[in-house]
């Protein structure tokens, strides 16, 4: 439509271009920088090369144990990524109706994406903080010893903390289901119920294997942005630290390349994730094109 | 079949609960609490149930008086105002520019597809590692300076590009674009390509089309990307920290550092403004559009 040899082309193209270089420029020379050698800094140029800075991360050398809080990011992505899928999906099959109070809940989603992140984590923190007073007090009035001596806090990551990234995730998942179901074509399925399918059926072999691709995003999305989540997890974790929040700590206290060296390695676990999840939308597009032709 | 779709149907909101019960645990409990306890008593090691205006009166002492020049919860929020602006106006001039790029010049869906998640990927990696990148390039010895000290434009390595204003716009641009860039995208994919045709035919310049068919089109999608990128920088801590060096102000700074203090109360108050702050500039803005339509 318009022509490929116009100046707006040209113009257009270097500011996408320029954009592109400006995501990923940054990214790419910390990973150069964290292949340095032992006398490598935090700067340009390359001090040798080698893989010294990621045996460094890997012994732990005096920092804090990365490893562990890598293990603990993976475990709760996880865990935050299946209940991403389970509640959205389950809640965007019951919006393709209204039902009572369904404009509340998708505008409190939305108002649940665009909170200030910093307010809510303040708002979860003092929520279990309360609860633990509460626990304490129902401890001493009731004379038990062992709330007495050891209940420190409920904060944690698998109370206080996969909530705070379920109020990031979850509205992702739901607007991902609803830019499904606007376009999802409901004579099929009326098809299948008229062909004597239960609802369960219809669900399993008619609905899922469409909105297939789409779930594979809700799980990256899912995935991603818990192992990545920062500023809500901030003030809710407890006593355990996720990956970002000792990358936080990192950045003012580290001056070597290690941390470019923890950056290559959360990136790639980030990238490999995200191949995944792009090659297997693609694998289940061309299954379904095959089957189509197959049938043909 | 009516009488099995009566059936399902009372199950089908049913499934709408588990969202409903992690929204409530989780934001709209965590809300109401922090406005209960902006109103409480502490002291130096708990909060106690209270209600006194005290924590707002704090916040706001010696803001009407204009003797000392501005109090400092003023001059936070300008400060914070000034990284939402310009973070805000370069967002979008980018975004606007690469959704339309994609949108119409690019022909191909698959090319399309494959270019607009090229863009989107980075929005899946850390933002502390993305904001970590830009050292080796701002820094004192940084490939900018020394690119500019070998071209001689400079003598000395600029001291601003890390550490300051400049740097946390530039980190708050590099994170928060795509933000402006998906919901515009999505508007202009919309636009029937026949009104465009057609003004072209008429003699329309492409600069004309863009002003006075394409943005006016798009508003929705340059709302909606505006409400966010304004939102998240409104209660911004992280970016403007690590960028700052620890030495900006913002209001999400100011809660922050209350909460390490334990300051409870304090922190619920200022949360309770900022919230307030960023209803009211939503609301301003949603004015114009019906969200639900647009997805």
């Amino acid at each position: 439509m318009h022509k490929t040899n116009s100046i707006g082309f040209f113009v257009f193209l270097t500011i996408f271009i320029g954009f592109v270089i400006f995501l990923y420029g940054p990214i790419i020379s910390i990973i150069l920088l964290s292949f340095q050698g032992p006398t490598g800094g935090l700067t340009f140029p390359l001090n040798g090369f080698s893989l010294h800075w990621f045996r460094e991360l890997w012994q732990g050398s005096g920092l804090v144990d990365i490893s562990a809080s890598f293990k603990r990011s993976i475990q709760l992505g996880i865990f935050v990524m299946i209940l991403t899928v389970l509640i959205s999906v389950s809640a965007g099959l019951a919006f393709r109706k209204k039902f009572f109070g369904s404009d509340l809940l998708f505008y409190t989603s939305i108002a649940s994406l665009i909170v200030p992140s910093i307010v809510l984590s303040l708002g979860i923190a003092l929520e279990f903080r309360l609860i633990d007073n509460l626990i304490i007090l129902i401890g001493e009035g009731l004379g038990i010893q062992s709330i007495i001596d050891n209940f420190q806090t409920s904060l944690g990551m698998y109370t206080s903390g996969f909530g705070a990234q379920l109020t990031w995730t979850l509205p992702f998942g739901l607007l991902i289901m609803f830019a499904i179901f606007n376009r999802f074509d409901k004579s099929l399925e009326e098809a299948a119920r008229d062909l004597g399918a239960t609802s369960f059926q219809t669900f399993w072999y008619v609905v899922l294997p469409i909105i297939a691709p789409s779930i594979v995003g809700i799980a990256l999305f899912g995935f991603t942005l818990s192992y990545d989540e920062l500023a809500r997890s901030s003030q809710v974790m407890g006593a355990t630290n996720t990956l970002p929040l000792d990358l936080r700590g990192l950045t003012t206290t580290v001056t070597t390349p290690i941390i470019y060296a923890l950056g290559t390695v959360t990136t790639g676990v980030s990238f490999l994730v995200i191949g995944i999840s792009i090659s297997f939308v693609y694998l289940l597009g061309w299954k379904r094109n095959n089957q189509e032709k197959s049938k043909i | 079949m009516k009488k099995n779709l009566q059936i399902i149907q009372p199950k089908l909101s049913l499934l709408a609960l588990p969202l409903a019960l992690i929204f409530i645990a989780y934001f709209i409990v965590p809300l109401a609490l922090t406005v209960m306890v902006s109103f409480w008593d502490y002291t130096e090691y708990s909060i106690v149930p209270d209600f006194i205006l005290g924590n707002y009166l704090y916040i706001f002492e010696g803001c009407f008086s204009f003797q000392n020049g501005l109090c400092l919860t003023f001059k936070t929020y300008i400060s914070t105002f000034f990284f939402c602006f310009f973070t805000w106006a370069i967002t979008l001039f980018l975004g606007f520019c690469v959704a339309y790029f994609l949108a119409f010049y690019v022909n191909s869906t698959s090319l399309q597809i494959t270019l607009f998640l090229i863009c989107t990927i980075p929005f899946w990696t850390s933002n502390v590692i993305r904001m970590v990148s830009w050292i080796p390039l701002l820094g004192r010895n940084g490939l900018v300076n020394d690119f500019l000290l070998s071209i001689g434009v400079i003598q000395e390595p600029i001291e601003w590009l890390l550490y300051s204003s400049f740097s946390v716009i530039l980190a708050l641009v590099h994170l928060y674009t795509l933000f402006m860039i998906v919901p515009i995208f999505n508007s202009m994919l919309r636009i029937d390509k026949g009104v465009l045709e057609a003004a072209y035919d008429l003699g329309a310049s492409q600069f004309q089309v863009i002003t006075n068919i394409i943005i006016p089109l798009c508003k929705p999608g340059i709302i909606i990307g505006s409400i966010f990128v304004i939102t998240v920088v409104m209660g911004d801590f992280l970016t403007i920290g690590i960028m700052g060096g620890q030495q900006l102000a913002s209001v999400g700074k100011i809660i922050n550092t209350e909460m390490n203090y334990l300051q409870l109360p304090g922190a619920a108050a200022n949360s309770v403004i900022l919230l307030f702050i960023t209803i009211f500039v939503i609301i301003v803005m949603t004015k114009f559009i019906d969200i639900r339509k647009e997805l």
